[in-house]
């Protein structure tokens, strides 16, 4: 990887009170912007990325040097207009591409803070970039949007600051993590924390690397972003670069390969102890519980305008969860448009080209855009 | 159908909150919106309507009037529009208890199986009636409980549920229908649209 330190980064001076009681303050929140912010300030997104992406929503990544997570989503003449909108994405806070998380480095012993990172939730990653509004001196913003945990962060976004955004997109996500998703988080926690290389943490300390572990979780969890249907159509029983079974434990069929591949370029540019933190923050993700089970109150008083989207393919984040969020503002009266969108691309669908998808977003977000603008809500 | 829209907007007060239930591609929606300063949602089945609508900017969700009505809070609208789209329910019954339940006011047009083409279609020729607002074979028809402007007014009287108003339309004419010219208006209409309240 490349020097970490060179990428955009605000340092938060304010103390941040984090929900395990602990509280920091002077740590980096790395960045990425893309297009301009206009004279009005009134064209910022804020995006927030999943459980493995980074500020690199677009473009190619500088560290990885491969095409940001959401290139098919923002850009130029793309849903999220490069051309019309001022997009800023942060690396959450736990992360590994620059922002504050278990790689820092403490400065009591100059060493990496490992499992003394303190535990964040989701709630922490957003405070944390909410101070991004004053960096850039953003009354208020025109919208944020994410998926999967992303979208976890939209809905806390919105239900921290009820008046900072006119529009939220929460995309394929649940406002309360299911035992489900805690189980496969659970697993891929195991994997990492039971290779031998994970030394309770300290790994980079020891020169070691957990990386088999890493990458057996990023197996199990990929498996997860895909549905069965697209699995079997993309591989079926199709051999890899042979034309019988081998009897034996390489991987004979083209989706072995296809996950081991995965697993093994994962590791490259993902840390395992942000791995742990921010499985760990999704499974805490509980917005119901936060408001006493009523998930309506979470919205309260909201004038954000929501557009929830869920894709049938989706057995991670179901459109049944992101169903709950329709049902609970519209226990309030709040506004809210909702669809599920036809693809059989999983949960990986919202990262993926499925048109459908992409260009109900880009006309909702220039038509919100406009009609805000002149009717001045 | 204009005239239609010209009704319904007629019926609502400004700065109202409404529901537009089978919204389709929204044109009801848009319409309100640009003649009166409404808020106003949609409820659509179709994934493909829906798309249209969002991508109007329009907050619609995807749902189903049966099932998905119940998510609504009592009286959370000032009034509920249900646009020819009661016949298409398999338990229309319950749909229109909802919509009373959700709305302070319900809309329900009708279009109407007791004028006098569609008496005449199956009089002489013996055949279901396939007209304009009626545009369907039998066995591809989505209209499972058709009814006339007579049935509907009954189904209302039956339940105590109050008609504030009851207008006929029949091409372009707009009139209203009373009890003493009930019999009449249910032979020439095309279109019933009510005003209720429970």
């Amino acid at each position: 990887m490349s020097n970490l330190n060179q990428l955009n980064s605000v340092l938060i001076k304010k103390t941040l009170k984090l929900d395990c009681g602990k509280e920091i303050s002077n740590f980096p929140l790395a960045y990425e912007t893309y297009g301009n912010l206009n004279e009005n300030k009134d064209n910022a997104i804020l995006i927030f990325h999943a459980l493995t992406g980074d500020q690199y929503a677009s473009g190619i990544n500088p560290v990885t040097n491969k095409e940001g997570w959401w290139n098919y989503a923002v850009g130029p003449g793309k849903p999220f207009d490069t051309d019309k909108f001022f997009i800023i994405c942060a690396n959450v806070i736990g992360g590994c591409m620059g922002s504050y998380g278990p790689g820092s480095i403490d400065p009591l012993t100059n060493k990496p803070l490992g499992t003394n990172f303190p535990v964040i939730t989701i709630n922490d990653m957003v405070n944390a970039q909410y101070n991004l509004l004053d960096h850039f001196k953003i009354e208020k913003l025109f919208a944020v949007a994410g998926g999967s945990m992303g979208g976890m962060q939209v809905l806390q976004f919105v239900s921290n600051f009820p008046n900072k955004a006119k529009v939220a997109l929460p995309i394929a996500c649940t406002a309360s993590h299911s035992a489900q998703n805690i189980a496969f988080n659970e697993l891929g926690r195991q994997a990492i924390m039971s290779d031998s290389n994970w030394k309770e943490g300290l790994y980079n300390e020891k020169s070691t690397n957990p990386d088999k572990g890493l990458a057996v979780a990023r197996m199990a969890a990929h498996i997860t972003y895909l549905s069965k249907q697209g699995l079997q159509e993309k591989f079926g029983r199709n051999l890899q670069e042979r034309s019988d079974l081998k009897f034996g434990f390489d991987a004979d069929f083209q989706i072995e390969s296809y996950l081991r591949y995965q697993g093994s370029v994962f590791v490259d540019r993902f840390d395992a102890n942000s791995y742990l933190y921010i499985t760990r923050a999704m499974d805490y993700f509980d917005l119901t519980k936060q408001f006493g089970g009523n998930l309506s109150k979470a919205f309260k008083n909201t004038k954000t305008k929501f557009f929830i989207i869920s894709f049938t393919s989706d057995w991670l984040y179901p459109t049944s969860e992101n169903k709950d969020i329709v049902i609970a503002l519209n226990a309030i009266g709040a506004d809210v448009g909702f669809v599920e969108i036809k693809t059989d691309k999983g949960h990986d669908s919202f990262l993926l080209d499925v048109p459908d998808f992409l260009s109900t977003i880009k006309n909702y977000l220039n038509t919100t855009y406009s009609n805000i603008n002149e009717r001045r809500i | 159908m204009k005239e239609e829209f010209k009704v319904i907007s007629k019926f609502i007060e400004e700065k109202s909150r409404v529901l537009d239930v089978g919204c389709g591609d929204g044109i009801l929606m848009e319409f309100l919106s640009k003649n009166k300063v409404v808020d106003i949602r949609g409820l659509e089945i179709s994934k493909e309507k829906v798309k249209k609508c969002l991508s109007k900017g329009l907050a619609v969700i995807e749902g189903d009037a049966e099932n998905d009505l119940k998510q609504f809070p009592d009286l959370s609208f000032d009034y509920v529009i249900l646009s020819q789209t009661l016949q298409a329910f398999m338990n229309p019954e319950k749909v229109i208890e909802n919509l009373l339940r959700v709305g302070k006011k319900v809309i329900v047009t009708i279009p109407n199986f007791g004028h006098w083409k569609v008496r005449l279609d199956l009089l002489f020729k013996g055949e279901m009636p396939v007209t304009k607002n009626l545009p369907y074979q039998w066995y591809d028809t989505p209209n499972l409980h058709m009814c006339t402007i007579l049935d509907f007014y009954n189904f209302c009287k039956n339940r105590g549920i109050n008609i504030f108003k009851t207008i006929s339309l029949n091409g372009q004419t707009i009139s209203d229908i009373k009890r003493s010219n009930l019999k009449y208006k249910n032979l020439i209409s095309e279109l019933g649209i009510f005003l209720l309240e429970k």
